[in-house]
């Protein structure tokens, strides 16, 4: 990679930190198909943008933050809320439009924020995300918290303006914040070879002088070491990096759309290096984690996701004055 | 005269005037592999080919100035941008641009571009995925602004669209493309600055456009419960704006309610009842009602959202306070 100085090598995870990846992404993959599974049910009504197929994005990245860095997410931003520590209660209870949830009820999947969490929001215009985190960086800047910002991407985003724009403010300030791709090969319908001038969106780096760096996106550990080498190089005033993860989405654009424009063959080699049978592989292999112990994380976490339901369930729904309070807020 | 769809009406006639002139070609999202995000131009890919049904990349501000320079150029382009709130990364171009080159050049340039959109709330996609903002284009002049209500009017305001000269933007209704009606084809096509009495009523005139005709049309049939025969105004472009039409019918009721999904607070319904004001005055036994969208961001949650729309019932009350 062609990060500017020499500097520590990033720490292989350890097998805790391996586990507590295993955790993440098994709780992304649990609360997305819980999902899935109480629309199917009839239980919640509604639509969303899964990623099932990308958890190591969000775990990997987020795993190289600290709990008071930034995030701007996407439209697809369940798996960055979680990773970066999000309540899941409050989330799901923010599906099912309840007061308990993250926004009240009032922003549902596409504008799920916890600012707590340094989760500046989930944002369903393409390609907003970015600004705002040259936005944060400035502020880690300015006030010398030394805080990084991260901006989740889509490859389709690659090719809006705000793209451009923020990647070249962010590199002529020196910005701490790293803008990270997820490249799952669509935008919608449409295929990345169509849409972008480029083998690849971390080619766009060069031309914004930052590093541009690629990472297997169905490898938790890689992202990690990639993301935990462009989050030193930020924080330490040293500028933006541009990591692209190269990773799939199983389901289609959209909960209910079919996805006719990919072939089942594609879909498979993504689904055979799904992000966490790797990492349990190499959990066996490098550490000895039997298989009960990673069956006993999914049933943990599929019982986190059942609490959840149960929290968003019981909770009420907004009373109807609620309807016009936080137009502007005024705290005490 | 068939029955057909409000989409089905879109493509159909987008398909006609494909064949009938080479110059037109259509732009935008997922337009052409994947048929559209609301399957309105399924099909045309495989008819016309790659050079004509364009397929985009994510980038609404470049679509539109693409298709600006297209039609300075000499083609006809269809732009699809998929819904008004995106439209907002084109803005620039649109109203920058589109809406002034003519005027900017002394006449020498004519921008013969359509931009279709979709508008509206009402599925719980929250704030960012459920504004009405047909106004915001309606204020500006050098564009014209077409906001079809039926099938019917799909067909012959998207074909008079194709006549013209100037850049000509259709807001279309998320909730109507699965509707159906009657369409004439043939030549049919519904002239600019036409609204369409869509019932007649001798008590409040009640003035929609698009997705809000609905309810005013729902506001109607409540209202004969209490003996108030409402009259039912279809705008169908809102600029230009048929005042004509609308100020007739004010003079036989002597009363209106504006419906609107937008915003009240400067937003379109304002214009009409000004105009009324200005052009009725002395007819009004009560002052112009108007019944819009609440004034906050669209919620997600079912019932918010439900309670941030404007409902018949609440026509229907404003009507009745009128009399
Ligand atoms: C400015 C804008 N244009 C269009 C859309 C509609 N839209 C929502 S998601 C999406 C595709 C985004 O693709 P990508 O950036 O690759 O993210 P992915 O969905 O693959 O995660 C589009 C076109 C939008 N939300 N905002
Ligand atoms: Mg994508």
């Amino acid at each position: 990679m062609s990060m500017a100085k020499a500097r520590q090598p990033s720490p292989q995870p350890s097998r805790k930190q391996l586990l507590e990846f295993y955790e993440s992404m098994a709780l992304i993959r649990a609360f997305e198909e819980r999902f899935v599974a109480l629309v199917t049910q009839g239980k919640l009504v509604g639509t969303g943008h899964l990623c099932v197929g990308q958890e190591a994005v969000a775990a990997g990245v987020c795993g190289a933050l600290e709990e008071d860095d930034y995030v701007t997410s996407t439209h697809r931003g369940h798996g960055h809320c979680l990773a970066k520590g999000v309540d899941p209660n409050e989330m799901m209870a923010e599906l099912f439009g309840k007061t308990t949830g993250t926004s009240k009820g009032k922003g549902g999947s596409m504008h799920i924020a916890d600012f707590r969490k340094g989760m500046l929001g989930a944002n369903g215009i393409v390609g907003a995300g970015m600004p705002i985190a040259c936005g944060a960086g400035l502020t880690a800047k300015l006030t010398k918290s030394g805080r990084v910002a991260v901006s989740f991407f889509g490859d389709g985003a690659a090719n809006i303006g705000s793209f451009h724009e923020a990647l070249n403010l962010a590199s002529v300030w020196n910005l701490p914040v790293v803008f990270v791709c997820e490249n799952n090969r669509y935008g919608e319908a449409t295929p990345v070879e169509y849409a972008l001038a480029a083998d690849h969106v971390a080619d766009r780096a060069v031309a914004y002088r930052m590093p541009g760096v690629i990472a297997d996106g169905q490898d938790v550990v890689d992202v990690y070491a990639k993301a935990r080498e462009a989050v030193d190089h930020a924080r330490a005033g040293e500028g933006p990096v541009l990591l692209e993860c190269e990773t799939y989405r199983y389901y289609g654009h959209f909960l209910g759309d079919a996805a006719g424009y990919r072939t089942a063959e594609e879909v498979e080699s993504f689904r055979s290096r799904d992000c966490l049978i790797l990492l349990a592989e190499r959990l066996r292999r490098d550490h000895e984690v039997g298989e009960n112990q990673l069956d006993g994380i999914r049933a943990e976490m599929e019982a986190r996701l059942d609490e959840a339901f149960a929290f968003a369930e019981a909770s009420d729904d907004p009373a109807l004055d609620e309807l016009t309070t936080d137009v502007y807020v005024s705290y005490p | 005269m068939a029955e057909i769809a409000y989409r089905e009406a879109l493509r159909q006639t987008m398909r006609e005037a494909l064949i009938a002139d080479e110059r037109v070609i259509l732009m935008g999202e997922d337009v052409g592999a994947y048929g559209g995000s609301y399957a309105v131009t399924k099909g045309l890919l495989d008819e016309f080919g790659p050079d004509r049904i364009i397929d985009t990349p994510i980038s609404e501000s470049v679509i539109v100035g693409c298709g600006i320079g297209a039609a300075m150029g000499g083609l006809r382009p269809l732009i699809e941008l998929m819904t008004i709130n995106f439209s907002l990364l084109a803005f620039d171009q649109i109203v920058n641009n589109a809406a002034k080159l003519s005027y900017m050049s002394g006449g020498q340039i004519s921008v013969p571009l359509i931009i279709r959109m979709a508008g509206g709330a009402g599925s719980q996609l929250a704030a960012q995925h459920s504004q009405s903002l047909e106004g915001w284009y309606a204020h500006i002049p050098g564009i014209k602004v077409a906001v079809p209500y039926s099938p019917r009017d799909a067909r012959g305001l998207l074909r008079t669209a194709l006549t013209e000269q100037n850049p000509v933007i259709i807001i279309e209704h998320t909730a109507l493309y699965a509707r159906k009606g009657e369409v004439p084809d043939g030549d049919y096509a519904i002239p600019f600055g036409e609204a369409e009495v869509i019932r007649q009523g001798s008590d409040v005139t009640l003035i929609g456009y698009s997705g809000s005709v609905f309810q005013a049309l729902q506001a109607a049939d409540l209202l004969t419960e209490s003996g108030v025969e409402a009259e039912v105004l279809n705008l169908r472009t809102l600029r230009p704006l048929d005042v004509g039409t609308i100020v007739a019918s004010v003079r036989r009721t002597n009363r209106a309610v504006v419906v609107e999904d937008d915003w009240k607070f400067g937003g379109f319904a304002g214009e009409i009842s000004a105009t009324i004001m200005e052009e009725a005055f002395d007819d009004l036994d009560a002052p112009v009602a108007r019944v819009c969208g609440a004034d906050v961001p669209i919620p997600y949650a079912k019932e918010l959202e439900q309670a941030a729309l404007p409902s018949a019932q609440q026509v229907a009350d404003a009507a009745l306070k009128l009399m």
